[in-house]
């Protein structure tokens, strides 16, 4: 059998966060995920491809969207779904992650789909379990999935992603969004400017290779794409930023700052959206933003990296 | 690898092609109801010209579609190749017209299995009719072709190679041991 017969489609069995994937990888689930918006676009929106495979989704943290999206994924390839949130499971009764992780094992499950506060979780489960693990997010630290698919909005877009400079909006210093951005954009060659108040930007960040701007009307000339985080209503106002009010003066994203661009901005948020919070109304509704776009995306995003892990084996 | 036989050269292929467009014609009563599905990447390449023939043949314009099965192979976890996936494109309803879904080979069957749930989930075809260029036999499932361009009984170790211009540069069809 010749060499190229080993291949593995992914170079690892789990996704744990975009930090080290390399662009190759990266390719090849944009490549995947393409094909399986042409099937999204079917009568019958769903593929055999995970038929006999168990995934369980394990939501530590409450999720409405992500949790849908990755079980709308998993179905539309034939898996067998167990949910699992923390409100009904023993971790509220004080369970501790290991034993939460050995009785999934006993269950013989091939895939866990996890979220949970802490950052790191994802990685002790790929450790201890002999199960794929796909982080959806833990912490302040990786959000891989949702890196994944604004990065293919912004692809669809651009048709590259090499060489654009894509504007990062928000409370940096606690966002997995941002994070996961970071990483992917800087592996695919685009430049990558964080802008929020220095209380939302972590010291250092520079390191990741991307340039700092406190001054959203200094960014906007220079950006093709601005990707809006939410602002926590219910944790920020008094903590890091005075008012909701005053962010929205400095920070929000208003067609009359957009306007000063020469070029149209491309508009991207991970939802769900504070209106005329840190986006506007008219901005959120314009034909720039692709807020949508990346709805469609993460279902896409998900089957393909599903997919792909599924046929990537683990070890022995 | 060695190439034991040419069993098709460039001129062989197009004869075949064009028995095989005129056989479809004439089962089907031509080209009316007719749409032409080829399953990538070969029975694509081969799909387009039994299409070109066909609209020649009959003065018409067939409707041409491909199908990608990675998604419904049933060896997907077992295979150490990783299939080269892309999309499926049938850019017409498939609903009630005579399908002619076209491969390079057949072996097992198992790709015409998966051709075939892959089809029936895009929509409901009056009938769907087999055509490929090469039967080699050692069928594992109960699927036959409507139309085969030759029929070579092969021994295990033995392979049937299709090149099709588009892909290999050349059309022929070669018996391979592996």
């Amino acid at each position: 059998m010749d060499p190229e017969q080993k291949e593995l489609p992914l170079s690892s069995p789990h996704l744990l966060g975009l930090d080290g994937v390399p662009a190759r990888d990266i390719t090849r689930i944009f490549e995947t995920a393409e094909s399986f918006k042409e099937v999204l676009g079917r009568p019958i929106k769903r593929v055999p491809s995970l038929q006999g495979i168990t995934v369980v989704n394990l939501f530590f943290e409450s999720s409405t969207r992500t949790r849908i999206s990755f079980e709308l994924a998993e179905k539309r390839l034939s898996a067998d779904v167990i949910n699992f949130t923390a409100s009904d499971s023993s971790l509220s009764k004080g369970e501790t992650l290991k034993d939460t992780a050995r009785n999934i094992e006993a269950m013989k499950v091939d895939m866990v789909v996890m979220r949970h506060s802490a950052a790191g979780a994802p990685h002790f489960l790929a450790r201890v379990l002999h199960s794929h693990v796909l982080n959806a997010g833990d912490g302040a630290h990786e959000h891989p999935t949702q890196g994944l698919l604004d990065m293919l909005t912004l692809k669809e877009k651009f048709g590259t992603l090499e060489g654009l400079h894509i504007g990062i909006v928000g409370d940096i210093a606690h966002s997995r969004v941002a994070l996961s951005n970071i990483y992917g954009l800087r592996t695919m060659g685009a430049k990558v400017t964080v802008c929020g108040p220095p209380t939302m930007i972590p010291r250092g960040i520079e390191m990741l290779g991307v340039d700092v701007c406190h001054r959203i009307d200094d960014l906007i000339p220079h950006v093709d794409a601005l990707n809006v985080l939410r602002i926590q209503l219910e944790r920020e106002a008094g903590a890091r930023i005075p008012t909701l009010r005053e962010y929205r003066t400095y920070f929000g994203i208003t067609r009359a700052r957009l306007e000063r661009a020469r070029h149209p901005v491309t508009i991207l948020h991970p939802g769900p959206i504070n209106r005329d919070v840190e986006l506007s109304a008219d901005v959120a509704d314009s034909e720039h933003s692709v807020i949508l776009d990346q709805v469609l995306n993460g279902v896409a995003i998900r089957m393909a990296v599903l997919y792909l892990l599924t046929l990537s084996p683990l070890g022995a | 690898m060695t190439v034991k036989n040419v069993i098709m050269d460039e001129q062989g292929v197009a004869r075949t092609l064009t028995r095989l467009a005129h056989e479809i014609l004439e089962r089907n009563r031509g080209a009316s109801n007719l749409a032409i599905v080829g399953i990538r990447s070969r029975g694509d390449s081969l799909a387009r010209r039994l299409a070109e023939l066909i609209d020649r043949i009959e003065t018409t314009s067939v409707p041409i579609g491909v199908l990608d099965i990675s998604f419904y192979r049933d060896d997907l976890r077992r295979r150490l190749k990783l299939p080269e996936v892309r999309s499926t494109d049938i850019p017409f309803p498939i609903d009630d017209r005579d399908v002619i879904l076209v491969d390079d080979v057949l072996f097992t069957g198992r790709t015409i299995r998966a051709a075939l749930d892959a089809l029936m989930d895009i929509g409901r075809p009056a009938s769907v009719q087999l055509a490929v260029l090469v039967d080699r036999g050692r069928r594992e499932l109960p699927i036959q072709p409507d139309f085969a361009g030759r029929i070579i009984p092969t021994s295990p170790g033995e392979v049937v190679r299709v090149h099709a211009k588009e892909i290999d540069g050349e059309d022929a069809v070669l018996l391979v041991e592996e």
